[in-house]
C-alpha cells in the first residue's frame, strides 16, 4: 500500500473512534483490521487526536502482544501453549510447527504466506491442543493434521 | 464500534468448507431476503408445513471439529433427496467428545447422533435419521443422555438447546423474565434478592456479587458503569466462551439488570481478542436486543437507559484483572491499580463501577426471575448455587458439567470425565486456571466448594479441571507456571515482575540438581514474596500451582518426600 493512502487510511480510522471513551484500543484494532499491522507512523496521528504523547501510545501498543509492529505472513498461525494443551501434547506440536515451517515464533515464512505466533489460550481447552488459523479455530491438532491445515493454505492460495 | 479482531481476510479459509462469515447472523428479521447462506440459515424453510429441525453447533469447539462442514452437508444432502429440513445452529451441549453433536427434532424429542463427520452425512439420511432413525451414531434423547440428565443447569438453561439469536427462542425459555421482574423492583430490591441468593464472584474471587452490587448503588455519582470481565484467559475454562456463543441474551439481560440495579446506563463487555466467534454474536445479539427495546434508552419501558458495546482485548493475560482490565478500556496499558479505591466507588474513567464475570452476570437472570431462594437452596455450605465446571486436558470426556457446589473431582473426573484420554492413571489436576494449585490423587474426593479448597492451599476459582495422566513432568509445570507469570506480569510490582523470572532460574537449578537444599530454601522465600507482596493475583497466585507441584511431587523435583523434608528443615 503507498504510503500516501496508507496514511490516508490511519486518519480515517482515527477520525472515526477518535471520540468515544478509551478510543485508543479501537483504533489500533481498526488499523490492524485494515492494514494487518500498526505502522509506527499511525503513532504520532494517534498521539495527537488523543492529546497523548507518542511514547504513551508507543507504549500501548508496545503492552499489547495481539498488535503488532511490522507486517504479518498471509495467514496467522497461533498454538496454544497453555496447559491443557499441554497435558496432550501441545509441546510436540509446537516443537513440529517450528521445524516443518521451518521457523521460530513471531516470524514468517519465506514465501511471505504464514506467520507463527504463539498464544495462551483459545478457549477450545475441550477439543486440546488448539490452534488458530487466521480467525478459524482448530481442535485436537497433531503434527499431521497442522501439516495438512498448511498445505491447505498453501493450496488455496495456488489456487487464488 | 470495535473491529472484529484477527488480521483481514486476504481470502476464505478452506477450513470449514465454507465461506468464512458470520453463520449466525443470518436470522434477523429482515433474514429471508438478505441472508448470504440460505443453506445454512435456520430461517430459509420457515413456513414450511413439514419441515424437520436439525440442530447443528456453531459454538467454536465444534466449529473446531469442523460442525460447518458437518451443517454444509446436511443442507447438500437434504437438497438432493428433496427433504425439508430447517437448519438450526445452536450452542453447544457441552459434551465435546461428541462434537459435531447433531440433534433431530422428532416427536419423541430430540435425538442426538455424534460424532458426525460431514462423511456420515449420507448414511444417516439413508438411516432414517430426520425421522430419529437407528444408525451407529444415534446416542438416544439428548436429555437422557447420562452427561447432561444429572445436571443441574441453570446458568446453562438454554446453551444448546436453543438459537442463540432467536429473541423470541429466548422469551420462549424464560428469557426476559429476570429484567421484567427487575424493572418492577427498587434498585436495593434488586440488590437485596443478590445478597439472599448467596451468588459469589465466578470469575475466581467469589466475592458476594451483593455486596458489590450495594456498594456502586450506594455511591453517588452522575455516571455509573457496568463492566463485564470476559477476558477468560485461564486455559482450562471455556464456560464464558460457550455462554456467550450460546446464549447471548443471558449475558446481555443479566448486565441491564445489574445497570437498572446500580443506576448504571452504560455497559462495556471486555472481551478477549481469541474469541472471533464469540464477538460476532455478541454483536448480532446487542443490535437486535437493542432494536427489540431490551437495551437502548428505554429498556423494556421502565424509562431507564441502558447501553451496551463490546470492547476486544489484545492478547494480554493480566487484563482480566480487573483493574488492570479498567486501564485497558480507558486506552492504557493494562498496568494493575494499587486498591483502594475499589472500582465499585472509582472504577472506569473514576465512576463507580460495577465489575463481574460472564458467569456471574449470566447467573442473575435466572436469580431474579426465579428469585434468591431458589438460587440459594442448591450449593453446599457458604458456596450458594451452581458451577459451571469444565472439564479439559488430558480426559476421555471433556466438556461442561454444570452441578451445585459439593461434588467433588473424583466424580468430574471419572464419573463425567471417564478417566484420562490416554488411558493411563490421572496424577494431577490443575484446578482454577494456570493461577490454581494441582491437586493430587489423594485430595480428589475433597467437596468441590471456595471454603474447603482454600483450606487444602488450592482455589474452585472458574470452575475450570485440566487433568494430566502420569507422563507428566510437575518440575517441568511448575517451572511454566513462572514462565507464564513472567511472559504476562504488568510489570508494575517488583515481586512480580522480577520474582517469576528468579522462579524460573530457581527452579531450573532444582531440576539440574545444582545446591538443592539451598535452593529449595530460596524459592519458598521468593513464593513467600510472590504471595505477601504482589499487587494482585497474578504475582500473588503463581506460587500456589509452584508449591502445590514440590509438595505434592517433590520426586518430579529430583526429591524424595523425606530429602525433601530435611532440606526444607
Amino acid at each position: 500500500m503507498a504510503d500516501d493512502t496508507r496514511t490516508e487510511t490511519i486518519r480515517r480510522i482515527v477520525d472515526l473512534h477518535r471520540a468515544s471513551p478509551g478510543a485508543m484500543l479501537p483504533i489500533l484494532h481498526a488499523i490492524q483490521e485494515q492494514l494487518g499491522w500498526v505502522p509506527a507512523d499511525a503513532v504520532p496521528v494517534i498521539a495527537a487526536a488523543l492529546s497523548r504523547s507518542r511514547a504513551e501510545v508507543h507504549g500501548v501498543i508496545s503492552f499489547y502482544p495481539h498488535f503488532r509492529t511490522r507486517p504479518p505472513g498471509r495467514h496467522v498461525v497461533q498454538i496454544c501453549r497453555a496447559e491443557s494443551c499441554r497435558a496432550v501434547g501441545a509441546e510436540a506440536l509446537e516443537a513440529h510447527a517450528r521445524s516443518s515451517l521451518g521457523i521460530d515464533f513471531d516470524h514468517t515464512t519465506g514465501d511471505g504466506a504464514v506467520t507463527l505466533e504463539a498464544v495462551y489460550c483459545l478457549g477450545n481447552c475441550a477439543c486440546s491442543p488448539a490452534i488458530r488459523v487466521d480467525d478459524e479455530i482448530v481442535g485436537r491438532v497433531d503434527g499431521a493434521r497442522f501439516d495438512a491445515l498448511i498445505a491447505e493454505l498453501r493450496d488455496a492460495e495456488a489456487e487464488a | 464500534m470495535s473491529p472484529l479482531p484477527g488480521r483481514p481476510k486476504a481470502g476464505s479459509l478452506p477450513l470449514g468448507g465454507v465461506e468464512r462469515g458470520f453463520r449466525g447472523a443470518c436470522s434477523a428479521p429482515a433474514e429471508r431476503a438478505g441472508c448470504a447462506e440460505p443453506a445454512l440459515c435456520a430461517h430459509s424453510a420457515k413456513g414450511a408445513p413439514v419441515s424437520t429441525r436439525v440442530f447443528v453447533p456453531i459454538d467454536s469447539a465444534a466449529l473446531s471439529l469442523g460442525a460447518d462442514r458437518v451443517a454444509r452437508a446436511i443442507a447438500d444432502e437434504a437438497g438432493r433427496r428433496g427433504a425439508d429440513v430447517t437448519l438450526v445452529r445452536n450452542g453447544s451441549r457441552g459434551m465435546f467428545w461428541l462434537e459435531p453433536l447433531v440433534e433431530v427434532d422428532t416427536p419423541a424429542g430430540r435425538i442426538a447422533y455424534g460424532p458426525v463427520k460431514a462423511e456420515d452425512v449420507a448414511g444417516l439420511f439413508a438411516a432414517g435419521f430426520l425421522a430419529g432413525g437407528a444408525h451407529p451414531l444415534a446416542l438416544g434423547r439428548v436429555d437422557a443422555m447420562p452427561w447432561l440428565a444429572g445436571q443441574q443447569r441453570l446458568t446453562f438453561a438454554r446453551v444448546g438447546l436453543t438459537d442463540p439469536l432467536s429473541i423470541d427462542d429466548y422469551r420462549a425459555h424464560e428469557g426476559f423474565a429476570g429484567l421484567a421482574r427487575a424493572i418492577a423492583l427498587s434498585g436495593a430490591e434488586i440488590v437485596k434478592e443478590m445478597t439472599d441468593s448467596g451468588l459469589r464472584g465466578r470469575g475466581g474471587a467469589a466475592f458476594p456479587t451483593g455486596i458489590k452490587w450495594r456498594t456502586v448503588l450506594d455511591t453517588a455519582a452522575p455516571e455509573k458503569y457496568v463492566v463485564c470481565n470476559a477476558d477468560e484467559g485461564d486455559s482450562g475454562t471455556f464456560s464464558d466462551r460457550m455462554l456467550m456463543e450460546g446464549d447471548p441474551y443471558c449475558l446481555i439481560e443479566g448486565m441491564a439488570i445489574a445497570g437498572v440495579a446500580v443506576g448504571a446506563s452504560r455497559g462495556y463487555i471486555y472481551l478477549r481478542s481469541e474469541y472471533p466467534h464469540a464477538f460476532g454474536m455478541l454483536q448480532a445479539a446487542i443490535a437486535r436486543a437493542r432494536a427489540a427495546g431490551y437495551l437502548g434508552a428505554d429498556v423494556m419501558g421502565s424509562g431507564k437507559a441502558f447501553e451496551l458495546e463490546v470492547r476486544i482485548g489484545a492478547g494480554a493475560y493480566i487484563c482480566g484483572e480487573e483493574t488492570a482490565m479498567l486501564e485497558s478500556l480507558e486506552g492504557k496499558r493494562g498496568v494493575v491499580r494499587a486498591k483502594p479505591p475499589l472500582p465499585a466507588i472509582s472504577g472506569l474513567f473514576g465512576a463507580p463501577t460495577v465489575i463481574n464475570n460472564v458467569m456471574s452476570f449470566a447467573s442473575v437472570p435466572v436469580i431474579l426471575a426465579r428469585g434468591a431462594a431458589f438460587y440459594r437452596d442448591y450449593g453446599s455450605g457458604r458456596s450458594r448455587g451452581t458451577l459451571p465446571f469444565q472439564l479439559a486436558g488430558n480426559l476421555k470426556r471433556t466438556g461442561l458439567v454444570e452441578r451445585a457446589f459439593g461434588l467433588t473431582l473424583r466424580e468430574l473426573l471419572y464419573d463425567y470425565g471417564g478417566g484420562s484420554a490416554s488411558g493411563r492413571p490421572i496424577r494431577a489436576v490443575q484446578v482454577g486456571g494456570p493461577l490454581g494449585a494441582y491437586v493430587p490423587e489423594s485430595q480428589f474426593d475433597v467437596p468441590l466448594d471456595y471454603e474447603a479448597y482454600v483450606a487444602i492451599g488450592a482455589m474452585v476459582g472458574h470452575g475450570g479441571l485440566v487433568a494430566f495422566d502420569d507422563t507428566v513432568d510437575m518440575a517441568h509445570m511448575a517451572r511454566y507456571a513462572m514462565e507464564f507469570c513472567a511472559i504476562e506480569s504488568c510489570g508494575k510490582c517488583t515481586p512480580c515482575r522480577i520474582g517469576s523470572t528468579r522462579g524460573v532460574e530457581v527452579i531450573d537449578r532444582i531440576i539440574a540438581g545444582e545446591a538443592r537444599g539451598r535452593n529449595l530454601a530460596l524459592l519458598d522465600s521468593l513464593c513467600d514474596t510472590m504471595l505477601a507482596g504482589s499487587l494482585c493475583a497474578l504475582g500473588g497466585m503463581t506460587p500456589y500451582p509452584v508449591q502445590s507441584a514440590l509438595k505434592h511431587f517433590p520426586e518430579d523435583f529430583g526429591l524424595i518426600p523425606d530429602q525433601d523434608k530435611q532440606a526444607a528443615a
